[in-house]
């Protein structure tokens, strides 16, 4: 069965909200009505977001990486918003795995917020009603967009690509090769909610080298066991006919 | 969680609406019995039933408040199968309905024997309504206590006793109301139900009591290092992908000073247990209508603390995505 998800590579995210802007101008654009704002230039400025980026600083300085942490709706395969909402506004898709909310049926009584550990639900302050990341369903299947361009916004804003989109319950997908490849995880999972979406850790490329590594194995006086092994400080037959 | 008064007020006042009623019909069966006096039909069981359904109408009038899309509140009765939410709907106005034609037949005096199960225990129309309406009393308090007990990462509300607190606090408030009412009647059941109110409010500060020490001691399954999957002890958050606040920042969180929170702990159990027993004892040593009012009342204000409480000391995981509140 088909597993829409993002997975976000946290190696390469950095921090530029270009995800954020871009999932909002497309989805405040849509006919589902817009993502409204309050105080948008005043003192306290606050609206609806679907996706949004968070920073945190890990370890002690001068040992500190800072992490950049997109943070969406994460389409779980046992989403447990969706069978606390009383009407059924919330559901799952089963033809692509994608949660969804049908504004025309929430009454906005914010049960599902509550029932979502992640707190991916936010209440629209204008049309009263949940509203989530929709994994832009509304242009994933446009026809009428060229094939490269059936992915979410915020994939198609991220200049680092360290948002990837595809069926992460197909294995040949590139979404399945990453999680496996760049050991893949999901938030949370003691609650066994399986979210679709995955992150990719940081990760550091590291070679060990052992101490014979540094030593040259190809000398050949001491291959042929005429002559003991230079020290390392002493000059050896490659360093001498090098020049 | 953000204490919601919508909420508060719809869980209270159902609870005292759901606890009168079952006074009421313990009276009327305990007199079918001849264990306590009969009383007036339509004086005591009709409009008694009545002022409970004043306290479940208040409830709901208060839970409009909470939606955001008030006029589409007939949907939700639709996921009755998965939603207690949606069972709640469902139930309440079930129960009113009952209460409204138990109300109706003591009032009326339209009261038929419908069988007898034995010589002495006749039921009769009123008798067999209220059964009904006893069932779907409990149901809704286990209705309205799964709504909370059922999201199992809040940690506090995912146990038994969050029923069991609902159930025994609702029948207490009820039971208060119940020995003032009885006593604006001058009913010869003031002693049955002011003792019961007392025993039930003692029972109910011992799973209260019991749920405050339990919620003191939760070991978290959720932390920061599982929130974001980074296995580090000194994680630090720099930003929380907004300057102003959002939906997650105001939703999620009391946003009462700790002073104030820790004292509503002690109001609420001074107000809804000690308070209240120390004046029903009172009134029904001294016989005094007014004590009995105002042992409800204060016990009444105890509990909207209470649920106020309730609702504030539930720690939601998604907090941890925002250290900084």
């Amino acid at each position: 069965m088909t597993q829409l998800a993002l997975v976000i590579d946290l190696n390469v995210c950095v921090g530029c909200h270009a995800c954020v802007t871009s999932c909002k101008e497309w989805n405040t654009s849509g006919t589902a009505g817009f993502m409204s704002d309050f105080n948008p230039y005043g003192k306290d400025p606050t609206g609806t977001f679907f996706n949004r980026v968070q920073t945190f600083e890990v370890g002690e300085f001068p040992n500190t990486q800072t992490v950049h942490f997109p943070k969406s709706c994460l389409h779980c395969e046992e989403p447990p918003c969706v069978p606390v909402c009383p009407t059924g506004a919330s559901y799952k898709r089963e033809q692509d795995g994608i949660v969804l909310v049908d504004y025309d049926k929430c009454i906005g009584c914010k049960y599902c917020s509550w029932a979502c550990p992640y707190g991916a639900r936010e209440i629209d302050e204008n049309q009263k009603v949940m509203k989530k990341c929709t994994l832009c369903v509304d242009r994933i299947y446009d026809e009428t967009l060229p094939e490269s361009e059936r992915k979410p916004a915020c994939v198609l804003a991220c200049p680092t690509s360290a948002r990837l989109f595809g069926d992460v319950n197909d294995p040949d997908s590139n979404v399945s090769e990453q999680i496996r490849d760049n050991g893949g995880y999901q938030l949370m999972p003691e609650w066994g909610t399986k979210p679709a979406n995955h992150y990719l850790p940081r990760r550091k490329t590291n070679i060990t080298i052992h101490r014979d590594e540094l030593t040259r194995v190809d000398n050949p006086l001491n291959k042929e066991r005429q002559l003991s092994m230079p020290d390392d400080d002493e000059q050896t037959l490659d360093d001498i006919m090098s020049w | 969680m953000h204490p919601a008064f919508s909420v508060i007020f719809l869980t209270t006042l159902i609870g005292v609406g759901q606890g009168l009623f079952l006074a009421l019909y313990t009276g009327q069966l305990y007199s079918v019995i001849k264990v306590l006096p009969v009383q007036d039909s339509p004086g005591f069981y009709g409009y008694g039933s009545l002022l409970a359904l004043v306290f479940l109408a208040g409830g709901l009038f208060s839970s409009f408040f909470h939606l955001g899309r008030p006029e589409r509140a007939w949907r939700s009765a639709a996921k009755w199968k998965t939603s207690w939410l949606s069972r709640e709907v469902i139930v309440l106005p079930a129960f009113m309905g009952t209460t409204f034609i138990y109300s109706m037949i003591h009032i009326s005096g339209w009261n038929p024997v419908l069988f007898a199960l034995s010589d002495a225990f006749i039921v009769d129309l009123s008798l067999f309504v209220g059964a009904i309406n006893m069932v779907l009393a409990f149901a809704l308090f286990v209705c309205t206590a799964m709504i909370y007990a059922c999201i199992k990462f809040l940690q506090e509300w995912a146990s038994p006793l969050t029923v069991v607190n609902y159930v025994l606090l609702g029948m207490a408030s009820g039971f208060a109301l119940g020995t003032a009412f009885a006593s604006f009647v001058e009913s010869d059941l003031i002693n049955f139900y002011g003792g019961w109110a007392i025993v039930l409010t003692v029972t109910a500060f011992i799973t209260r009591t019991a749920s405050l020490i339990r919620n003191s001691k939760i070991k978290y399954k959720s932390n920061l290092s599982s929130a974001i999957g980074i296995r580090h002890t000194n994680i630090k958050q720099k930003a929380q992908g907004s300057m102003g606040g959002s939906f997650n920042t105001r939703e999620y969180f009391h946003g009462a000073k700790p002073a104030f929170f820790k004292s509503i702990k002690w109001i609420f159990l001074v107000m809804v247990f000690v308070v209240p027993v120390a004046l029903l004892s009172g009134a029904l040593a001294s016989n005094l209508f007014a004590l009995f009012v105002l042992a409800f009342i204060v016990q009444y204000v105890g509990l909207l603390a209470e649920r106020w409480f309730f609702f504030a000391q539930a720690n939601h995981p998604q907090n941890l995505y925002y250290q900084t509140i």
